[in-house]
């Protein structure tokens, strides 16, 4: 089970990732690599083991609903790339 | 007359106790060792002396407020170093990456929030693997700091900034995070003390993520006694991060007697088995010796799932990190492609400019594994993996009160050893364990290779940090390691 540049190139355009040819060749070889030392785990019979997501006894973890402190939207959107107004400026979308 | 900055923070509050110094004092002290090695070490991307000074000024304040009899924090007017993945209001806070590197935080991690009341003085932002995904800080998108014991090594990562800063006197002590043993190797590397503790002790609320079940954030010290006093400030539950535990915290400093007789340590083979360096084994060894000496009872035992820790972590904190790491899209913060027509170009340009060669690889194997047809035969078979590492080490703690074992397989390696990115991941196989099944582990101080810092690993029960904190102090009070200093001349 090898992963193809094909399929490196469909990996990047789910993570919104923009690769040169050069980068598609070396993730492709890397990316195999990493997978062939990572399928180890296949040796283990794990059929009758329950997944562990998180180490600690928590389900949902609730507050009350109140309104706290919050930033003012200057603060909020010094850190834009581009602002108009109180808004984040982004590129035509549709 | 000693410098200030080579002293501890214990060591540093009788001083000021007795006014034998001032909170300035300690300042300039710091500054002139900053000035005179940080070219050598590069431990920080961001240094700020303007705000530094504010901060000492206040913590003067806090004292004559405490007045002449008065209690004030044992960090008050400490200098120290966070690394540049927890937020800082008003201070640049990058991830060591050039996809944040303008980026100012609106507000204050928790424990940024929590050393600041105490009065501890930031003196700046410490160097990483970019979001912490490394084991040397050559990951850095800016720069690579340097081991102070040799600047020709890596200090370890991804927490290396901190670490080196510790270890050149030049602050403190320093924050680090630990996903994968961040703490513990930059530690072991450098020679000082770093604890990861438990999974929830410390709130990660403004700790920029990595992998959210596996992040932790710890002390980086010069001593035992530092890391209590540390720890005493951060942990503690924080409403605003959900995943820190609601448990009362001790007071770490009660740990610190040096008593281990008949605590069970526990020695697991599998940390002793192939590719530990055979200095690094002798030395290890040599410690559980000591401990022995000191009359702890030291038992051999096994966590037969170890070997099977690494690929369940590169699947795991991969996956993770995919899914964290969506965040930077060049809309609300970060950089944004100048190439940028329309939004879905903006989005892939702006992160393929902004993010380097290890993050990028770590999002597409997390993306990967993540995908539709392979989720089952990577994802979700690390998961089922992780709990059997974690039921390896509930079995062990039944019998063990601590385990014992080396932090890292190797020292210090040279810039540019490790160009293959599973051979660097091989690093972490001694501290990955700990972070998949949630556990405290600290690194200390426990001799040299080949005049290169070597570390012993404590790995505890859940939440148990002064058990750890307490064999630790007991080993480093009977021996000379936590008093050695690089010459860096």
């Amino acid at each position: 089970m090898n992963i193809s540049k094909e399929q490196v190139e469909y990996v990047a355009r789910l993570a919104r990732l923009e690769l040169t040819e050069e980068e598609k060749e070396k993730y492709t070889q890397q990316l195999n690599s990493i997978l062939g030392y990572v399928r180890m785990l296949e040796k283990l019979d794990t059929s009758a083991v329950e997944p562990l997501a998180h180490v600690l006894p928590l389900q949902n973890v609730f507050r009350p609903d109140e309104t706290g402190e919050c930033l003012t939207p200057d603060e909020v959107l010094d850190n834009a790339p581009e602002r108009l107004g109180d808004f984040f400026k982004v590129p035509k979308i549709v | 007359m000693t410098k200030l900055n080579t002293l501890t923070a214990h060591e540093l509050k009788d001083y000021l106790q007795t006014k034998q110094v001032s909170i300035k004092d300690i300042l300039r002290d710091c500054w002139m060792r900053i000035q005179t090695v940080e070219d050598k070490i590069k431990a920080f991307v961001t240094l700020d002396r303007g705000r530094a000074e504010r901060e000492a000024e206040q913590a003067e304040e806090f004292r004559r407020c405490a007045g002449e009899e008065g209690v004030f924090s044992p960090v008050c007017g400490i200098p120290m170093a966070l690394k540049d993945n927890i937020c800082t209001r008003g201070m640049l806070t990058t991830c060591s990456s050039r996809i944040l590197a303008n980026f100012v935080p609106p507000y204050n991690a928790t424990v940024t929030d929590r050393l600041s009341r105490a009065g501890a003085v930031l003196l700046g932002k410490a160097n990483l693997d970019e979001f912490a995904m490394g084991s040397s800080t050559e990951n850095s998108g800016f720069f690579t700091s340097r081991n102070p014991w040799d600047v020709n090594r890596v200090p370890g990562g991804s927490s290396g900034g901190s670490a080196a800063a510790v270890a050149a006197d030049e602050v403190i002590f320093a924050l680090g995070s630990d996903t994968g043993g961040s703490i513990r190797l930059p530690a072991a590397f450098c020679g000082v003390v770093g604890l990861k503790p438990t999974y929830g002790r410390v709130s990660r609320y403004g700790l920029i993520a990595y992998a959210s079940s596996l992040d932790q954030i710890g002390p980086l010290t010069k001593d035992v006694t530092d890391c209590a006093l540390v720890m005493n400030i951060i942990a503690g539950h924080d409403p605003r991060d959900a995943t820190s535990a609601n448990l009362p915290v001790p007071d770490y400093t009660s740990f610190l007697r040096p008593e281990v007789k008949g605590l069970r340590v526990g020695i697991p083979r599998e940390y002793f088995g192939e590719g530990l360096d055979a200095g690094v084994k002798e030395t290890v060894l040599k410690a559980i010796g000591e401990l022995e000496k000191l009359g702890a009872r030291c038992e051999e035992t096994s966590l037969p799932h170890t070997e099977y820790a690494l690929p369940t972590y590169y699947l795991i904190a991969t996956a993770e990190a995919s899914s964290n790491l969506a965040r930077y899209d060049g809309v609300r913060y970060g950089h944004r492609s100048e190439s940028a027509s329309d939004v879905v170009t903006m989005f892939q340009c702006s992160r393929a400019e902004g993010f380097g060669p290890e993050v990028k690889r770590r999002i597409m194997l997390g993306t990967y594994a993540l995908s539709s047809g392979y989720y089952d035969a990577y994802y979700l078979k690390a998961l089922k993996t992780r709990a059997l590492i974690k039921q390896d080490f509930d079995r062990v703690f039944e019998q063990f009160d601590v385990l014992a074992c080396p932090t890292a397989p190797t020292v210090a390696f040279p810039l540019g050893a490790k160009e293959d990115p599973l051979s660097m991941y091989m690093t972490d196989v001694c501290t990955i364990p700990v972070n998949l099944a949630g556990l405290p582990g600290i690194s200390v101080p426990c001799g040299f290779v080949d005049g290169l810092p070597v570390g012993l690993q404590l790995i505890g029960r859940p939440f148990e940090e002064g058990v750890l904190l307490q064999v630790a102090y007991a080993y480093e009070q009977s021996t000379p390691w936590h008093k050695m200093k690089p010459s860096l001349e």
